[in-house]
């Protein structure tokens, strides 16, 4: 049972991981702004959501779980809406070199 | 032990990019990464208050400061050549910073093993004081005076601020006004996020007594929430030559120092809590103290009073 949830656990934390990755070298690579944040917010959401998950399975008890889905839901919120106000003032064209 | 040497690395990277930074802006942005890492580095050091604290203040708040500030220096005109510091000084700048670096390094490692700690003697005297929080004992009891000056200091600063505006505009209101766009995305996150805040800034704050947290912490919190109210329009602030804002203001400090001077009286020191009392005075100095701060905080990121009074 342990080594189940052990097991659960770093895949989850690890496919976090990877999504943090996968977001920062697009972040770095991708050629406009709102490609730059939707890449952004992918590791946000999913990769977060995933380490979150991977936590979850060790949490000490209901209320270390709702802090921790709590943590995941503001951080949510709050990328979301700044990639929002982002996306609103960037130039939709993209860069000029 | 892999992990704190890429995190030292790290921040020493950032520190260096950060004063190599070409524009104000990007510096700032530098200053913000540097201090969330710096939190991070106080979590493995253990030190959760300290990491709160740099993370709430050394980096969230202080980070919006610089940030205004550097809005500022880009709206006014460039500095004459004559303005620039020269080589010379920046050299001068340079070795200076190296040479206190340099010193603290040193005396770091000069330290003698196990560094010198007051710890024990506050581990063993906190039960005297209610508190079940070592570093909540300390700045509220047995260094009292310290957290006293801070927020003195705090509300120095402000009044610096609140004196840059011009004579015609001197009790009036900070900041521009903005207005609500009742389907704006500011207005939909004020809205969930500002009551959400709120009761993680006042638990922040009531935590403190016996874990990680404090009012330093929860008021931060609290004036962010307020100033992402303004920011959405939703709110507006008022005249710093109100009556009640300045109470507001003054009652924090001015409790402290109040119940400080009794305890001359009933405890036989300046600040001096009488030990049966302890942990009720150290409330009733920290509600009021909190507000004070959340406010002042709050104040200091609105600027300083733009807009003429209407009365």
């Amino acid at each position: 049972m342990t080594l189940t949830l052990n097991l659960l656990s770093v895949l989850a934390v690890g496919a976090g991981a990877f999504f943090f990755l996968a977001g920062t070298v697009g972040l770095l690579r991708f050629p406009d702004p709102l490609s730059r944040l939707h890449a952004l917010t992918k590791a946000d959401n999913l990769g977060l959501g995933f380490i979150v998950f991977g936590l979850l399975l060790h949490a000490t008890g209901l209320l270390a779980a709702m802090k921790l889905i709590g943590v995941w839901l503001l951080t949510l919120l709050a990328g979301a809406t700044v990639s929002q106000l982002i996306a609103g003032i960037a130039p939709s064209t993209g860069e000029e070199e | 032990m892999a992990f704190d040497i890429i995190l030292v690395v790290l921040l020493l990277g950032v520190a260096m990019w950060t004063v190599a930074a070409p524009d104000t802006f990007t510096a700032v942005v530098g200053f913000v990464v540097f201090g969330l890492l710096l939190a991070l580095a106080w979590m493995r050091l253990a030190a959760p208050d300290v990491a709160l604290t740099e993370s709430a203040l050394g980096s969230g708040l202080t980070g919006g400061l610089l940030l205004g500030a550097s809005t500022l220096l880009a709206r006014s005109a460039a500095p004459a050549p004559s303005e620039e510091p020269g080589s010379s000084l920046r050299l001068a700048a340079a070795a200076l910073c190296a040479l206190v670096s340099a010193g603290l390094a040193a005396l770091v490692l000069l330290l003698p093993e196990p560094a010198p700690t007051l710890a024990p003697q506050a581990m063993a005297n906190i039960a005297a004081t209610g508190l079940g929080n070592p570093v909540t004992a300390v700045l509220m009891a047995f260094r009292a005076i310290d957290t006293l000056l801070e927020v003195v200091v705090l509300l120095l600063a402000l009044v610096g601020i609140w004196s840059l505006a011009p004579d015609r505009l001197w009790g009036g209101l900070p900041g521009r006004r903005r207005r609500a766009d009742p389907n704006g995305l500011l207005t939909f996150i004020a809205q969930i996020l500002v009551p959400v805040g709120i009761l993680v800034g006042i638990y922040i704050f009531w935590i403190g007594s016996v874990a990680p947290g404090g009012e330093f912490q929860g008021a931060t919190i609290l004036a962010a929430m307020w100033v992402l109210a303004a920011m959405a329009g939703l709110v507006d602030a008022p005249p710093v030559s109100g009556r009640r804002l300045r109470l507001m203001l003054a009652a924090g400090p001015a409790v402290f120092f109040t119940i400080g001077l009794a305890g001359f009286a009933t405890a036989g020191a300046f600040l001096a809590y009488p030990e049966p009392h302890a942990k009720l005075l150290i409330l009733t100095i920290e509600v009021p103290l909190t507000l004070s701060i959340a406010a002042t905080l709050a104040l200091l990121v609105a600027g300083p009073p733009e807009r003429a009074s209407e009365r």
